[in-house]
């Protein structure tokens, strides 16, 4: 049984409807984000998660038994949740140990016990020495910390994360998704995580669940989301890609300037028109053809753009106006206007919906 | 000899070009005025207090005579007395509305929201009449329809006693408590609720353990203004406390004022009153300073209002009955004064009249007078402080001079100074010879000009720090000079916030009592001051009409005020 579900959720203002049936089923212990941009409904289906929208079809679930229905809805407080908050809201009329120890108190917890969770978990996010000062006190970081700190002493059944770290700077935020990823790994609480960064959503979760206008597009590991989209936003949304226009008929899928054997490919797809998704490193720009029996296609350098860390090439098909997009690595120059010799990798195109 | 002409030019030009701009000249002038009206009146009345009288000798007799009576410390107490209960009790009125309002799902809040700025609207002293009118002993309405009820032969409420007067100040005072708190509740993010709930604190608990916390500094600060505002009060104290044979300090002060007139012994009396008050408005300082309270709100997301269920009537139940405290009753007494040949026959077409309202418009001259005189000096008076307090929000935005800040202290410093206070300070220093002020126009300009500058200083400084000083050199860089640039692209970028600043103290300057009865004279009263001397004549119904003139005449400029300059004006300053 999971931990969490969400079964047909819909919430609709007036016409408008946020979230257009979501279904999602989240293990114990898993670490599911909810990834999309702005307006997609992931934050909507978040604060449904928690109590504080109620849907207008649909249930959601904790260990079998309804939370939110159109018939009721337990309020926030009920449910043994937590959760961190794009603005933390630490609250300012209270020092870190306070605001963490607020939980706590609220389940009448013996006050030795309060003192001694709460040392142990200002330790576990590094804040025990600022135990005594007030939130503005803190820089960004710190209070991010206190509020993750709030959210995880009280052991909830499940944890929802909204943006926590649209606020901070780049480089902060790099090192708080591995932290938010380590106290996962420590405590294995059941994680609901929304944001709108692809990056973020890759390190810290066990799957991702892709959103787009109010509906899930796809859910799978980070892995497979990359290498097997299975629609057209999905492979535009996460990395960047090529789409490529073919047709399947027979033993080949046949494109404008070549063909690829339907048996090469690790996902065959249904016969008649079909497009495939490309990502730009799994193609292979070379000088002279290679004839190594991938299939390949002569080419012109249309743009070009160094990047430090790899080149990024724009080339032309000799046949339509396809553009593809590749990269190589530093050492394969090309100058533009030049021609050259593209070799695709079937077992990493993707037919998608 | 020309070798040393080029060498000392450039040296040169520049200081006296320095000096020939114009501007400069304005700039000295302004700060000329501002020590004439704010720096002088409060020099002149410390040194009184220790001036004897004919002589102008140094002496410490006049804190003697002010504080070795009995009857005068029992006032001071008195007055500390007044201004903690009506803290406490505008407190308890204004926290629940501002929080039902900006918090919850009660009903009709816009027409709360509306009834709280209509009791923000009547002056004090108003207030006060249509409480005498409700709650005089016996004859008032409340008693009757007691009497009528329980067939009691006395009436239960006597207005003239201190625990009235609490009540009748409060009742006018809370609506600073109520946009004080309300302002703060809309500051705090709906997550730091949220925060609470989802951790397991339900909507009693949210409130007192984070809500209010939250909005604790705006609370003292409402305890505070509304401590100050009834200790500085005249009127309603005036109206309820003589009568009732007790004393406060503002009414003690005007004792000082009867023949013969004791100047320096009030200066010396006025003292504790500005004590009290520049202490309590750096604790205020001090209060909302703490702990960097503003917080981070959170982009995305609606705000939550927290559901009350049944509760929610017996909120809106609380909020109509401080409403009809403040508002129903009062103005419901005084309209059926205003349009009664007498008040006490209660409500029938016989009693029905305009004939109030006919005596003062076309049979008395002096009430033409008043109403004439109160509506020349408040336009004066708005426009003379906009101007003033431009000069100097410009001077210290641009740092012209050295010692700026001086300057905005200046403008600022009325704020502290109660205006029976600040009237006992122009009488001391403008009454007598050589400039011989007192019951002239000009003085009471002056004085409300003084009194107001810091409502439209903080318009001003605050319309200042809008501009972008680059739009000001741009106008220089081509050729125009300080105040073209003022005149061509200042003023014309600031003209809806400093119309906004005018109605903001033109309303206030229309009302204003406790600075203008110490200094009016026989051809310059205004309304105020003839409301007071009809009160006291007990002709009820003549006042009532009078009050309903003034009162429809600051809705007609605040309406206007709501439509040009948009409906938050009132609550900006």
């Amino acid at each position: 049984m999971s931990k969490l579900a969400l079964r047909g959720i819909e919430k609709r203002y007036g016409a408008v409807a946020a979230v257009a049936g979501v279904d999602l089923a989240l293990n114990e212990g898993e670490f599911v984000s909810l990834l999309g941009p702005s307006g997609c409904g992931k934050t909507t289906t978040l604060r449904m998660i928690a109590g504080f929208i109620d849907p207008t079809a649909g249930t959601i679930e904790m260990d079998g038994r309804a939370l939110s229905s159109p018939a009721g809805a337990l309020p926030p407080e009920k449910r043994g949740m937590s959760m961190i908050f794009q603005s933390y809201a630490v609250w300012p009329n209270m020092t870190v140990a306070q605001n963490v120890a607020f939980g706590l108190e609220l389940r009448k917890l013996p006050r030795e016990e309060v003192r001694r969770r709460v040392d142990e978990m200002l330790d576990v996010v590094h804040m025990r020495h600022l135990a005594a000062r007030y939130p503005a006190e803190l820089s960004g970081g710190q209070q991010q910390r206190v509020a993750l700190a709030r959210a995880i002493v009280i052991k909830p059944q499940v944890l929802l994360l909204d943006e926590p770290l649209s606020n901070l700077d780049a480089n902060l935020r790099e090192e708080m998704r591995f932290e938010i990823r380590r106290l996962h790994d420590e405590f294995r609480i059941t994680t609901v995580y929304v944001t709108h960064d692809q990056a973020e959503a890759m390190v810290t979760s066990d799957r991702i669940a892709v959103m787009n206008l109010g509906r899930i597009e796809q859910v799978d590991d980070p892995h497979t989301l990359y290498n097997r989209p299975k629609t057209r936003f999905v492979a535009g949304f996460i990395g960047r890609t090529n789409f490529i226009d073919g047709t399947a008929n027979g033993a080949d899928v046949t494109f404008p300037s070549f063909a690829v054997p339907r048996s090469a490919l690790a996902v065959a797809p249904p016969s008649g028109a079909v497009t495939f998704s490309v990502r730009p490193q799994s193609m292979r720009l070379s000088h002279a053809q290679a004839r190594n029996g991938a299939p390949e296609v002569a080419v012109t350098i249309a743009e070009r753009a160094y990047l430090g860390e790899f080149w990024d090439y724009v080339v032309t098909l000799p046949e339509g106006a396809a553009r593809l997009r590749v990269t190589t690595s530093p050492l394969d120059i090309y100058q533009v206007g030049e021609s050259a010799w593209l070799s695709f990798d079937p077992r990493q195109m993707t037919p998608i919906a | 000899m020309t070798a040393a002409v080029d060498h000392l030019a450039p040296a040169q030009a520049p200081r006296r070009f320095r000096l020939a701009d114009p501007s400069m000249i304005l700039w000295i002038a302004m700060i000329a005025v501002l020590v004439l009206l704010v720096a002088s009146p409060m020099v002149r009345l410390i040194i009184s207090s220790f001036q004897q009288p004919e002589t102008g000798r140094l002496t410490f007799a006049n804190y003697v005579a002010a504080y070795a009576n009995a009857r005068h410390l029992q006032a001071l107490w008195n007055t500390l007395e007044l201004g903690g209960g009506v803290a406490l009790l505008a407190c308890l009125f204004g926290v629940p509305l501002a929080w039902a309002i900006s918090r919850t799902d009660m009903p009709a809040k816009g027409f709360i929201r509306l009834m709280v700025f209509s009791a923000f609207i009547i002056p004090p002293y108003l207030g006060a009449i249509g409480w005498i009118l409700l709650a005089g002993p016996n004859s008032g309405w409340l008693n009757k329809v007691w009497m009528a009820l329980t067939g009691a032969e006395h009436g239960i409420f006597n207005v003239y006693s201190m625990s009235g007067l609490i009540v009748v100040i409060a009742v006018t005072s809370f609506p600073y408590t109520f946009v004080f708190v309300s302002s703060a509740l809309d500051l705090v993010s709906s997550e730091m609720e949220d925060a609470a709930n989802i951790l397991g604190a339900g909507t009693l608990r949210t409130t007192f353990r984070v809500t209010l916390p939250l909005v604790l500094p705006a609370i003292v600060g409402g305890l505070i203004i509304s401590f100050l505002e009834a200790i500085a009060l005249f009127g309603a104290p005036a109206l309820i406390a003589l009568p009732a044979r007790f004393h406060v300090v503002s009414t003690q002060l005007w004792q000082f004022f009867e023949f013969p007139v004791r100047v320096e012994e009030a200066a010396a009396y006025a003292m504790p009153l500005l004590l009290i008050t520049i202490f309590m408005f750096a604790l205020q300082r001090m209060v909302l300073g703490r702990r960097g309270y503003t917080t981070v709100s959170g982009k995305g997301g609606e705000r939550r209002i927290t559901r009350l269920g049944p509760w929610r009537w017996v909120m809106l139940g609380y909020a109509l009955f401080v409403c009809a405290l403040a508002v129903f009753l009062p103005m419901l007494v005084l309209t059926q004064a205003a349009f009664a040949r007498a008040w006490g026959r209660g409500f029938s077409l016989a009693n029905l009249t305009l004939q109030n309202f006919h005596y003062i418009l076309f049979e008395q001259t002096q009430a033409q007078n008043a109403i004439v005189n109160t509506f020349v000096y408040s336009g004066i008076t708005a426009f003379a402080a906009i101007a003033l307090s431009l000069a100097i929000a410009y001077v210290v935005a641009r740092k012209l001079v050295p010692w700026s800040n001086v300057l905005a202290f200046l403008c600022m410093a009325p704020f502290v100074i109660p205006g029976i206070i600040l009237a006992i300070g122009f009488y001391a220093a403008y009454a007598p010879p050589p400039l011989a002020l007192y019951g002239t126009a000009t003085i009471l300009i002056l004085a409300y000009t003084t009194r107001f500058l810091p409502i439209a200083y903080t318009s001003s400084a605050a319309g200042m720090r809008s501009i972008n000083p680059e739009m000001e050199e741009a106008v220089r860089i081509l050729g125009g000079g300080r105040l073209l640039a003022i005149r061509r692209v200042l003023a014309p970028l600031l003209k809806r916030s400093l119309a906004g600043a005018w109605i903001l103290v033109f309303i206030p300057a229309t009302r204003e009592l406790s600075s203008a009865i110490f200094l009016v004279g026989p051809n310059t009263r205004v309304i105020s001051v003839m409301l007071f001397d009809l009160s006291e004549e007990g002709n009820f119904e003549v006042l009532a009409a009078l009050g309903m003139i003034l009162l429809v005449a600051t809705l007609i400029i605040a309406a206007i005020g709501f439509r040009a300059i948009g409906r938050d004006f009132m609550v900006r300053a």
